[in-house]
């Protein structure tokens, strides 16, 4: 059952995303890739439209990926399923123990995940850069070093602490130029 | 005080349509309308919301809406303020899906798209020194952060093991003390 499975799913990830957003791409990658429900880069299709669209990005892609898979009540599902580990945990600090985050072993566990977090972003770095830079199939005729550049000055640019919204606008533009010269060749 | 759930729900709806990222994106938003408009909390709760939204899971906006709307106004407080903010997301996000993949069959798009993918590993590199700066200064958390993108880089293990695996881990500081370098 397609929609049971969305739901469960996602109601993992969302129990297990800490620091919001972008701490959320490993868990996806390990739960919605490793089903084949979508490929990597149809994937990074998706942040990027998450990421440029309103309102916060893990209900976003959440929304995005239930969609594709198990259209209007999949996205429901898959929604649902991302909101509620927060909401009832939330509901639970709220009512009965405001001072959980002082508690040594909570701040304990913390540390761990904590120091977790980065590696887990280098994986997805690794894995959708490999994607990105190396196996792009769509074009193969257009070098690889075009996309280390594009990747490369909007880094750069990030650094400048630009917008995300600027970076996925620029690439845009970047990307359909370089392959209209390119293809005048 | 003088409220009203559709108060509560337009709010959160403004700030779900308004905010391009979520989590800390919002905060100006919020303070705006929550703190300057309808004076409901403070800007002090604003910064104590997100020191919890931060260290609990889920996305720091839904952890932050549900916390607000259950202090302003109990569960339904809470569930009015959660709707509110998912609301606007998921409705433009349903219809960009349903004519995504028609967009997606023209070549400009696809040569647009080409360019984007880039950028998005950018967006995420980005993200990767975000958190390594978040990352404590302890050889132990290195060697934490280092084996969990092996684990799931290389050998391919669930990322879900490997939070578990490294919040087990972290309660071994409570056995000696953590003397963290300066950063």
């Amino acid at each position: 059952m397609i929609y049971l499975k969305l739901f469960w799913t996602f109601l993992k990830v969302g129990a297990f995303t800490f620091g919001g957003g972008y701490a959320m791409i490993p868990l996806i990658q390990s739960e919605v890739l490793a089903q084949g429900w979508v490929t990597e880069e149809r994937l990074i299709d998706f942040i990027a439209i998450s990421e440029s669209t309103p309102g916060p990005f893990a209900v976003n892609i959440s929304t995005f990926i239930g969609m594709d898979i198990g259209g209007f009540w999949g996205a429901v599902c898959a929604t649902l399923g991302v909101v509620l580990p927060s909401f009832v945990i939330l509901l639970l600090i709220a009512a009965f123990f405001t001072n959980f985050k002082d508690k040594k072993g909570i701040r304990a566990l913390l540390w761990g995940i904590k120091a977790a977090i980065s590696g887990l972003i280098l994986a997805a770095v690794f894995s959708i850069g490999k994607t990105v830079l190396v196996e792009i199939n769509v074009f193969p005729s257009v070098p690889f070093f075009a996309s280390a550049a594009i990747f490369l000055l909007m880094l750069f640019l990030l650094y400048k602490k630009k917008h995300p919204i600027l970076i996925v606008v620029l690439s845009a533009v970047l990307g359909i130029a370089f392959n209209l010269i390119y293809n005048l060749f | 005080m003088n409220f009203r759930y559709r108060d509560l729900f337009l709010t959160y709806l403004k700030i779900g349509l308004f905010t391009f990222g979520g989590g800390y994106a919002m905060i100006p938003l919020m303070k705006r309308e929550l703190v300057d408009n309808r004076k409901w909390i403070t800007e002090d709760d604003i910064l104590d919301i997100f020191a919890v939204s931060e260290t609990t899971p889920g996305p720091v906006a839904i952890n932050s809406a549900t916390f607000i709307g259950y202090k302003l106004k109990g569960f339904w407080g809470a569930f009015t303020a959660t709707f509110g903010i998912v609301l606007p997301s998921f409705v433009i996000i349903v219809l960009i899906s349903l004519i995504f993949d028609a967009f997606m069959s023209n070549r400009i798009v696809q040569y647009a798209f080409w360019g984007i993918r880039a950028g998005v590993l950018a967006l995420i590199f980005n993200a990767f020194i975000m958190m390594f700066k978040k990352c404590p200064r302890h050889w132990l958390a290195y060697t934490i952060a280092a084996a969990a993108f092996i684990l799931v880089a290389f050998l391919h293990i669930n990322a879900i093991i490997v939070i578990i695996g490294s919040a087990l881990l972290g309660l071994s500081t409570l056995f000696f003390t953590i003397e963290e370098k300066k950063k």
